[in-house]
């Protein structure tokens, strides 16, 4: 019995002494990521195949749900054992990690890549923390859009895409005269938040939202912008069915695939699931902003590259930087993952109408940040509770509503 | 003497791994997490001390009362229910039924499963489009509603359902374990008698059960106070933060939100509510004892 436990053991032992010995030259990665829907997963395929095509060793490690991402990187950053590459969201979350030197920067790489004169610049300013470069971005997202079924609304009879907010409501009416549930909703906070958020910017305006989330601004025309936004969520939920709540975003983009459901208010992130269904933009679906709306809240991807020690991660974290923001790589994620590229050069054509005009919007400057790139996690937490709850209690006035909103920010 | 002294000395040392363990891992931690809710620790550590402010802060944030009330109802209906109803699965049992270890084998199976299944399960069960509402009403019975899970009143009250159904099966064998230990004379005794057997299982069986029911009542409680997984799995914490319980409010605060300081106050209030709620039940059980001493 002795005897085995030992043989065993000095088996383990050599086996683990020999694994890494023809690896030990290669580039490898552990990226981390909560890319698992299926437009995502083959979006970050297209990444996986370029670098694994040069030369590199690529461990998947995906969690679903981007908070569970973040917790069980943590952990395993705190415990001394990052992964290679960790996806994130440009913006406040990651300064901590910076500034606490847990990040590896990946300056030389992006000054080899000519990064500042591909990328826009307040992107490039986004990802550089003291000088350095650390991110390297995968790609932005709109997040104003409305993706409707075009057998739905000809089925209800809408027959071109509502201009204003009165139009939509008169849209959803006939939507549910005609049977089909007019709003499919993803029932989880942070989506109800980014459904209020592309409300506000169409009450507001660019500058009007940049004064509330940027200078928390608490003027009266902010307040009345705010009491305007939580009416039309609140008018929202008669829309809406009762298996709403805690649903998953893509759940709610099923419905509308399958014509179940009218309308979805969400980021490009969805047009990933109509693609990966093998729906086609115009004939089976189409893409509008939210109704009113002046230009677009924007969040942008990236992966961040924790400080490891191992030689070959190391070398991974470079050659991921430099995949990722490959052009081609950089359009061809896009399409699978419904994303707009990062840098400005790529070669444009090959986009869909929407992503277009997403670019169009982006270089034109009519964007405004999602609340990751401007709040503090906390704050940002704080946003999606209220938001949360607001939408689960419908007794709950505008003006109280309002009240509360501004409490974020205290 | 010295013989003594030798086997003390090497106890000792046997003990002092568990001693480390428990003063560093236990205590250190634990000190470790009350000093962090003094600070203004965001991700990391701080050691920037800011007083109470995080309590203030805790006690301001309407989701953490929401949190702390729901672990109350939740708690009380959950222990309640698991021993009311493991105590009558048991019994139900004991009546030395046909095929009794494959009822015994069913009831128990909730039990072996983990709390992310269970949340699943229910979640889907009780979900009005997909489960139990959708099922009635396609049979026929277009009226029928069965929404709670999408209620904010009642949606506690369906995470006490699952939890219930998953305890239930613990309760069942150590009532019933306690049960057969019961002699059969007791039984003669009471049937000569002419006593209906409810009135046995209440009035005779039951007393004599008491501290197998209080040890399952104390496992039960401990999961009350950790009950993480069930949430997330079945609810989320919604609708709105109307199923949200302490652990999820510590553990967001914790990693998505980068909010040490204030999951750490949230962790401290937890710790001393336990203790708060053990304290005065170990005093109670120390002076039974030293009465029972003095007789």
């Amino acid at each position: 019995m002795k005897n085995t436990m030992k043989l065993l053991m000095l088996g383990a032992a050599l086996a683990a002494a020999s694994a890494p010995a023809d690896a030990e030259d290669k580039a490898k990665a552990e990226v981390m990521t909560s890319w698992t829907s299926g437009g995502e997963a083959a979006a970050l395929d297209v990444i996986k195949q370029e670098f694994e095509k040069r030369g590199g060793v690529w461990k998947d490690s995906s969690i679903a749900g981007f908070g569970a991402a973040d917790a069980a990187f943590q952990n395993r950053l705190v415990a001394g054992d990052p992964p290679a590459a960790k996806q994130a969201v440009i913006g406040l979350a990651n300064t901590d990690f910076v500034s606490q030197g847990l990040m590896n920067p990946i300056d030389d790489i992006a000054k080899a890549g000519k990064w500042a004169d591909v990328l826009p610049k307040s992107i490039h300013d986004l990802i550089t923390y003291n000088g350095q470069v650390y991110l390297s971005p995968t790609g932005a997202h709109g997040e104003s859009w409305v993706f409707y079924s075009t057998d739905a609304f000809a089925k209800a009879g809408v027959n071109e895409e509502p201009k204003s907010w009165d139009e939509f409501f008169a849209a959803l009416d006939k939507l549910k005269a005609a049977g089909v549930q007019p709003v499919a909703w993803g029932g989880q906070s942070w989506q109800e938040s980014k459904v209020f958020n592309m409300i506000l910017l169409t009450q507001v305006g660019i500058d009007g939202f940049l004064k509330i989330y940027g200078d928390k601004d608490k003027g009266d025309a902010s307040v009345e912008g705010v009491k305007k936004t939580l009416d039309i969520l609140g008018k929202l939920r008669g829309y809406v069915d009762e298996g709403a709540p805690g649903r998953n975003w893509n759940d709610a983009t099923a419905m509308v695939i399958t014509g179940k459901a009218g309308v979805q208010f969400m980021g490009d992130w969805a047009k990933g699931e109509f693609v990966a269904a093998g729906k086609q933009l115009g004939k089976d679906y189409g893409c509008m902003l939210a109704p009113q709306s002046p230009g677009m809240v924007y969040v942008a991807d990236a992966f961040s590259f924790p400080k490891i020690a191992d030689a070959a991660s190391q070398k991974g974290q470079a050659l991921l930087a430099e995949v990722a923001m490959d052009p081609t790589v950089q359009v061809e994620f896009s399409l699978k993952k419904g994303s707009v590229p990062m840098r400005t050069d790529v070669d444009k054509s090959k986009l869909d109408v929407c992503a277009q005009k997403g670019l169009e919007l982006m270089s034109a400057g009519k964007i405004v940040p999602d609340q990751a790139l401007i709040l503090s996690p906390q704050q940002a937490g704080a946003l999606n509770d209220f938001v949360d709850e607001f939408w689960s209690n419908p007794s709950e006035g505008s003006a109280s509503g309002a009240e509360k909103f501004f409490g974020i920010f205290e | 003497m010295q013989a003594k002294r030798r086997r003390s000395l090497a106890a000792t040392f046997a003990l002092l791994p568990t001693w480390i363990a428990a003063i560093f891992v236990y205590i250190g931690t634990m000190v470790w997490s009350v000093r962090l809710s003094f600070t203004d620790s965001t991700i990391f550590p701080s050691s920037n001390y800011v007083g109470f402010a995080q309590y203030a802060r805790l006690f301001k944030n309407s989701r953490w009362l929401a949190s702390l009330e729901n672990v109350l109802i939740f708690g009380v209906l959950y222990v309640a229910g698991c021993l009311a109803l493991g105590f009558v699965l048991a019994a139900a049992l004991d009546r030395k039924v046909r095929f009794e270890s494959a009822f015994r084998t069913i009831f128990l199976y909730p039990y072996a499963m983990s709390f992310v299944v269970t949340g699943l399960i229910w979640q889907w069960m009780l979900n009005p489009t997909l489960g139990i509402q959708a099922t009635v009403r396609a049979l026929g019975w277009q009226g029928f509603v069965f929404d709670w899970i999408v209620n904010r009143d009642m949606a506690i009250y369906t995470v006490v359902f699952a939890g219930v159904w998953q305890g239930a099966g613990l309760v069942m064998v150590i009532a019933l374990s306690g049960m057969r230990g019961i002699g059969e004379e007791q039984w003669k005794a009471a049937q000569i008698d002419g006593i209906p057997v409810w009135r046995i299982y209440l009035s005779i069986i039951l007393p004599q059960l008491g501290p197998a029911l209080a040890a399952s009542g104390m496992l039960l409680s401990m999961g009350v106070i950790k009950t993480y997984d069930l949430i997330v799995a079945q609810t989320g914490g919604g609708p709105g933060y109307s199923t949200e319980v302490p652990a999820k409010f510590i553990m967001d605060n914790l990693f998505e939100r980068q909010n040490l300081g204030l999951a750490s106050a949230g962790a401290t209030v937890l710790v001393l509510s336990v203790v708060m709620a053990v304290a005065p039940f170990r005093y109670a059980l120390a002076i039974r004892a030293r009465r029972r001493g003095a007789h």
